[in-house]
């Protein structure tokens, strides 16, 4: 059983409020920091453990504080992106509904470090009442005074906003977080300047996920070389992953990331296996953005070895035969799933999220849509697989933000490991109506090609 | 020497510029000039924040600078990419930067009516230069094409959403360059539109600039629509004591009737800075208003600089824009299958030269001349 070091006491009667947190040993490592720490020291403790951004692009969180520019007399600012949209994703919910006050307590340690005196906490609009224990909580260490001016006697003084969405998947992306913020309409900016230099209201901010900023308070308390030891390689410490899908016990789980994918998929302590028996036909391991991949690639990489629960492992033979790790939405298709038809809901979440302020995202996502309904109710022709991988390719990387790659990938990837279903709808129109592709070949062992000399 | 500012080395597709610290890659290569400057649909000089959006400027560094030599790996769009010293960028020399443009343009066409036939835009839309240049002759889209139905935007300025490219340019005009913004984008994705909240009209006294900014045909103005088409017009210098602006203009006529009135605009399609260096945004009054030839004082046939239809009919003083091909070839001058000057009996004459109605009596005049 792998350490838990953010849900270990999640399920404590009553640690959603400020008693109960501070009993079970809450607030330690603002003490710590604000007593014992320089700024500089916590920065460099985040950087020694190693930390990876948790919102999906895996960036270390040390190094994204040390790009922080610190002009003289402009304020800084911490946010922490909490608009967690993308489907299949649901950890920070959980994180931020069980336990407030530990990302509260991040949130002091991190603004402490970076310099920021106010902090946002922006909040997905759907999420209203978890919006709501979070201002209780705010408002809890506020009294006890661990917000407010001149924190524990220690002259730095910090307090915490949570400004709810407005229900876009855009403003989860940085730059549009800050816009939509600073109470404009969520478009993405144009990079750069990074926010690192000009963000919120033309200062230096840094945007991080809220998992990432929980991990500072372990990581405080233990030290960043201890924090380091879990896990494998460069993916340090725990992660939490939200399960669903066709698996027994959908659910978030923290996890050191030191385990394969098998595992957690087919163990009991973690997902349990394949939910009515069934055969294990795909899996996307980290929200609907990231490639998804069927089950052959995703319990053995195309090189043999076993696939870890770890950023490199995922995402080891780049996109052709890997996948990433993103932001840990770990959705599981058994046989009776069709792929088309999730590849055209994925599509049209993204042509409706889509801002609609750069070209080839904007026309190229709500035209990927119409082919894949088109191919899922039996019209499509051969040409419009084609058609879709085309398409896909001149959105990829063409965008202002990542949304354009994010809505390209799911498509080539499908298109990529699954053409023979695609193909299979297209010259069986009718069959496709009333049944599945099922499981074909995804889940046959792979061949291993021969070492070439 | 310390004043003077150090300028930076770039080079854009075999041609090398020296340009000043801060310049963005589409500047520089605006001041090449030719082939080599990448198209822009969004981008307005003029406007601050502009650009970014289209992604038809995308071009690939092949060399960040000379301090850090590394490609970029991703295309970038050049009109907000400023230029580093020792940078090389290839444009029309990159596969991969004619492909995704190809690619965007066929994304920027697929929600378009095409009904440039019936458009007042036709003949100075930037959007028919575009896909004259990179676009194919089919599309390959074959659903319903998204539309919208017309907005009233008041007495002079009439909004074609179906035809809109979104560029923002005239959101960042309302906001810049007139007192107060009305409309705005509404909704996101492929439904956003341009549009008033409220059905409200915008009027304030130089929001007929969006007219100018409008790369495409959304907005037009009330004024001027369906009463000519661009090409059979004579654009033509004029000025005016106007107390609101410069009152700088071009005329558009047809005999001694004035059709419409617009900036005065640079190569690019932006509006011209005026003789005292400012900005030339014309307001209301000068033009919606005054559309009588006693209004003006008229300097003289204005300079076409496009190789636009706009062209066809007049060609005195018209500009020729750079030829940059054998430069970017390396010295080499590029391999004809044919030379159309071979065969063509109207391709032997200068065209500058004609003055007047270019009938073929004047084309065999020319060329005995010749």
């Amino acid at each position: 059983m792998g350490r838990k070091l953010l849900l270990e006491k999640a399920h404590v009667e009553g640690i959603r409020h400020y008693d109960v947190y501070r009993r079970e040993g809450g607030y330690r490592s603002v003490e710590k920091v604000l007593k014992t720490m320089s700024p500089e020291a916590v920065v460099e403790e985040v950087k020694k453990s190693g930390l990876r951004g948790r919102g999906g692009a895996g960036f270390p969180t040390g190094m994204k504080w040390s790009f922080l520019a610190k002009p003289e007399g402009v304020p800084r600012y911490l946010v922490v992106n909490a608009d967690e949209s993308e489907p299949g994703t649901f950890k920070d919910r959980y994180l931020m509904e069980f336990i407030p006050h530990l990302l509260i307590e991040g949130m002091i340690c991190a603004s402490y470090a970076l310099g920021s005196n106010r902090s946002y906490i922006y909040i997905r609009g759907e999420y209203w009442w978890v919006k709501e224990i979070l201002e209780v909580a705010v408002q809890e260490a506020r009294n006890a005074g661990f917000l407010g001016k001149n924190i524990l006697g220690s002259g730095f003084d910090c307090d915490i906003f949570v400004q709810p969405g407005a229900g876009a998947y855009i403003c989860g992306e940085e730059t549009a977080l800050i816009e939509s913020l600073e109470g404009k309409r969520g478009n993405p900016r144009i990079k750069p300047p990074f926010p690192a230099v000009k963000g919120l209201w033309g200062c230096p901010t840094v945007v991080n996920n809220v998992e990432s900023i929980a991990a500072v308070v372990p990581i405080v308390n233990e030290g960043g070389e201890e924090y380091a030891k879990l896990g494998t390689g460069k993916s340090t410490g725990t992660k939490l992953i939200s399960a669903c899908g066709n698996i027994n016990k959908p659910g978030v789980y923290e996890i050191e990331m030191n385990i394969s994918v098998e595992e957690f998929i087919y163990s009991d302590e973690y997902c349990g296996g394949i939910a009515n028996g069934k055969k294990l036909k795909a899996c996307i391991p980290g929200g609907s953005s990231v490639p998804i991949l069927p089950a052959n690639l995703l319990l053995k990489t195309a090189k043999g070895e076993t696939r870890m629960m770890t950023y490199e492992s995922l995402s080891d033979g780049g996109f052709a035969t890997g996948t990433m790790m993103g932001s840990g939405g770990f959705i599981v298709m058994d046989e009776d799933q069709c792929v088309v038809k999730h590849t055209y809901t994925l599509a049209r979440f993204y042509r409706h999220e889509s801002c609609g302020q750069c070209s080839p995202c904007r026309e190229g996502t709500g035209w990927m849509e119409k082919i894949l309904l088109k191919i899922d109710q039996g019209k499509g022709s051969m040409s419009d697989i084609d058609l879709l991988w085309d398409i896909q390719r001149k959105i990829e990387g063409n965008t202002i933000c990542p949304l354009g790659d994010a809505a390209a990938w799911p498509v080539a990837a499908a298109i990529r490991h699954f053409r023979d279903e695609f193909e299979w709808h297209v010259t069986n129109p009718s069959e496709a109506l009333v049944r599945n592709y099922g499981l074909a070949n995804y889940a046959k062992p792979l061949e291993i090609a021969a070492p070439t000399a | 020497m310390s004043e003077q500012k150090q300028l930076f080395k770039v080079t854009i597709d075999n041609i090398t510029v020296e340009v000043e610290p801060g310049t963005t890659i589409l500047n520089a290569a605006r001041k090449i000039g030719g082939d080599v400057t990448p198209p822009a649909m969004c981008y307005y000089s003029k406007l601050k924040d502009s650009g970014g959006k289209c992604r038809t400027c995308l071009v690939e560094v092949a060399a960040g600078s000379t301090a850090d030599p590394r490609p970029m790996p991703k295309l970038v769009a050049s009109c907000r990419t400023t230029v580093m010293d020792g940078m090389v960028v290839k444009n029309i020399t990159s596969d991969r930067v004619t492909d995704a443009r190809n690619g965007v343009v066929e994304f920027l066409l697929i929600n378009h009516p095409l009904d440039c036939p019936i458009c007042d835009q036709a003949g100075e839309c930037h959007l028919q230069d575009l896909s004259y240049e990179h676009g194919k002759g089919a599309s390959r889209y074959e659903f319903k094409r998204r539309t919208f139905d017309k907005h009233d935007l008041g007495p002079y300025i009439q909004l074609h959403m179906t035809r809109c490219i979104l560029c923002y340019r005239c959101v960042y005009t309302a906001d810049q360059v007139s007192k107060e913004r009305r409309h705005g984008v509404l909704s996101r994705g492929d439904h956003a539109e341009i549009a008033t909240y409220i059905e409200k009209s915008l009027d304030n006294d130089f929001i007929g600039n969006v007219i100018d900014v409008c790369p495409v045909g959304a907005l037009t103005d009330k004024t001027f629509r369906f009463k000519n088409r661009v090409w059979f017009t004579k654009p033509v210098d004029a000025h005016c004591n106007c107390d609101k602006c410069s009152g700088e203009v071009q005329l558009w006529m047809r005999g001694d009737e004035v059709l419409r009135v617009t900036a005065r605009k640079d190569e690019w399609g932006e509006v011209k800075d005026t003789t005292k260096g400012e900005p030339g945004w014309i307001c209301n009054t000068c033009r919606f208003e005054r559309k009588k030839i006693s209004d003006w004082v008229i300097e003289g046939p204005s300079q076409v600089s496009r190789h636009s239809v706009i062209s066809q009919g007049h060609y005195v003083g018209m500009k020729k824009p750079n030829e940059t091909v054998a430069k970017v070839m390396g010295g080499r001058d590029p391999k004809l299958l044919m030379n159309i000057k071979d065969v063509s009996e109207v391709n032997q004459v200068e065209l500058s030269e004609i003055k007047g109605p270019a009938t073929s009596q004047v084309f065999k005049q020319l060329k005995k001349g010749n």
